[in-house]
């Protein structure tokens, strides 16, 4: 069963509850990976600490130009939608950030002068972090293609294995919806503040567009107004988890500790969540 | 005119309640939330909409049932994952629009010519009144890209209204992380503020930022938002940022009172007088003193 653990606002708590969740589903023996899909901000390995045994590049095929085949005749530059060619001194000329990866201009090349290599933008790293199946992303600094670092994490992740937790990056535009496309279910994390309620909504949108079954956990739920809880009734949304705002729940977070191992007080909480999370995934399952 | 993005790399440190109070202080400017797939500062700057514009984020493929003879090269091609095998034999293949990249390739495939490239409508902006200026923001629309695109669109709008204004400056809420969207939001900025807080998500978020700020060669500062939660980390951090060559802008402390300013719908410096008017006060000073001095 894959998880995933996303938000429309940053900040609201994401990764306290995807490692968490993931740390008690290892505590109670199911093999569980963890994937840190925020590749432009991957925070998950500070609370989980995992030991990296393998380390891989993130290429996405870009075009370079051979020189002595290329006679300046424009085709490449005609088919780009990227605006990534350009021809000067009768001669192709790419610009590799701007590129998508789709191959048009090599197959339009009628002179194979365009030969498409692998540009890296990215890295996925995986390792072992105490019982849990731990893999990250990391975009390269500058570069844009988050989706393709999410995706590679995804393909860097063990096929047959019972539970698979998705950290996703905040918002709802592309690379969230890379991150939660393979999920089974999603959890959405919030807060009750007009912030976290006005982009909770644009998450529900987005996974209802997607066709997710999802639910909500509130992040510090009694420091904020009824907005949430109002809105979460009256669309009939199941509110699987509320953690109240505690400030040692905030100082441990802080130090890079993960909550559970701190505060073990709060174990019943996600027990109870993993739980609801598990029944949900399978009645979506069997539907 | 100066133009400042205030940027955080990790979401949720408070980027927006520190615009929407900056709202408040810097004069004569055109406010811009560039988090455009998650925007809130209208939220709390109560706009006027006085324009709006529909966004083309660029085209996307749609096959024609009716030409499709379902012989699913278009599957092949596409490097995306967007186009859905067919369900029977014979039956035309789906392309899903939410992860059509809009690259044509399918179209140019297609033997029968059965595939069309669309404009799509992806998202509105909006030029608004706010007591503070005006404001120009967006609304990407549901499960739709180019929100790097849109926001070139939202930081043209803003010079253009700066420049016919005399104002002077632009004041930019940015997305968090360190791609495609916060890229688009400061190339070209005179100034990023890079708002934090004391923790070790924090600082490793803030970093990443400098890298990008370093590679596109932009003037940083730090502010390290409820810094009381942790002094130890908070003195940790600016001594780190500093060696990164990011200045300090200072410190905000911890107060309830943010978040009840969001629940009232106005900004932290309208209707309180407490001693964090005077830590954003001071963050204000130090970001002009910053811009009027002759860079390195």
């Amino acid at each position: 069963m894959i998880l995933a653990v996303a938000s429309g606002k940053g900040g609201t708590g994401k990764t306290t509850v995807a490692a968490n969740l993931a740390w008690t589903a290892a505590a109670e023996g199911m093999a569980v990976q963890f994937l840190d899909c925020d590749v432009e901000e991957p925070n998950g390995h500070i609370f989980l600490k995992p030991v990296f045994d393998s380390r891989r590049s993130v290429t996405v095929p870009t075009p370079e130009v051979v020189e002595e085949n290329c006679d300046g005749c424009r085709i490449c530059v005609g088919v780009c939608e990227f605006n990534a060619l350009i021809v000067l001194n009768e001669r192709a000329l790419v610009f590799p950030e701007l590129c998508h990866g789709c191959g048009a201009c090599v197959t339009a090349c009628p002179r194979n002068a365009l030969v498409e290599r692998g540009r890296p933008v990215g890295k996925v790293e995986s390792g072992d972090a105490g019982g849990v199946f731990f893999v990250q992303g990391i975009l390269g600094i500058g570069q844009v293609l988050a989706t393709a670092v999410i995706h590679a994490v995804k393909e860097a992740a063990r096929k047959e294995m019972p539970l698979t937790i998705i950290d996703c990056p905040p918002g709802t535009s592309c690379p969230v919806i890379e991150s939660v496309r393979h999920a089974d279910f999603v959890l959405l994390v919030t807060e009750p503040t007009p912030f976290g309620l006005h982009d909770l909504k644009l998450a529900v949108a987005m996974l209802r567009a997607l066709g997710k079954p999802f639910a909500v956990a509130v992040n510090r739920h009694d420091a904020g107004d009824e907005g949430v809880a109002l809105y979460c009734r009256e669309e009939a949304i199941e509110t699987m988890l509320n953690l109240p705002d505690d400030r040692r729940i905030a100082e441990a977070y802080s130090r890079g500790e993960l909550l559970l191992e701190t505060l073990p007080r709060y174990r019943p909480f996600f027990s109870r969540l993993l739980v609801k999370l598990l029944s949900a995934g399978q009645k979506e399952a069997a539907r | 005119m100066k133009e400042i993005a205030v940027v955080s790399g990790k979401g949720g440190t408070g980027k927006t309640s520190l615009v929407a109070a900056l709202a408040s202080l810097v004069p004569n400017k055109v406010l811009v939330d560039c988090d455009v797939d998650a925007a809130d500062l209208h939220l709390v700057l109560r706009p006027e909409v006085f324009t709006e514009t529909e966004f083309i984020g660029g085209n996307k493929a749609r096959i024609v049932d009716d030409l499709c003879t379902g012989c699913g090269i278009c599957v092949d091609r596409c490097r995306y994952e967007a186009i859905a095998l067919p369900t029977a034999p014979g039956m035309p293949p789906r392309i899903q629009p939410i992860f059509c990249e809009g690259c044509r390739v399918c179209v140019r495939a297609c033997p029968v010519e059965a595939i069309l490239f669309e404009p799509v409508v992806s998202g509105r902006w909006f030029v608004s009144a706010t007591p503070y200026g005006k404001l120009v923001h967006a609304e990407l629309g549901i499960a739709q890209g180019n929100s790097g695109k849109l926001v070139s669109v939202l930081r043209e709008e803003s010079r253009r209204i700066a420049e016919q204004e005399h104002l002077d400056f632009i004041l930019l809420d940015g997305p968090p992380g360190t791609g495609c969207p916060v890229i688009a939001s400061i190339t070209g900025v005179d100034l990023v503020l890079a708002v934090t807080e004391p923790t070790l998500s924090g600082r490793h978020d803030l970093l990443r930022v400098r890298e990008l700020t370093a590679h596109f060669g932009i003037p940083t500062m730090v502010c390290i938002n409820k810094w009381d939660i942790n002094p130890e980390r908070t003195t940790a951090i600016e001594a780190e940022a500093a060696a990164h060559g990011i200045l300090s802008a200072g410190r905000i402390r911890y107060d309830r009172c943010v978040t009840e300013a969001q629940i009232r719908k106005t900004n932290v410096l309208d209707r309180t007088n407490r001693e964090i008017t005077g830590d954003i006060t001071a963050v204000y000073r130090r970001v002009v003193k910053a811009l009027n001095e002759p860079g390195p």
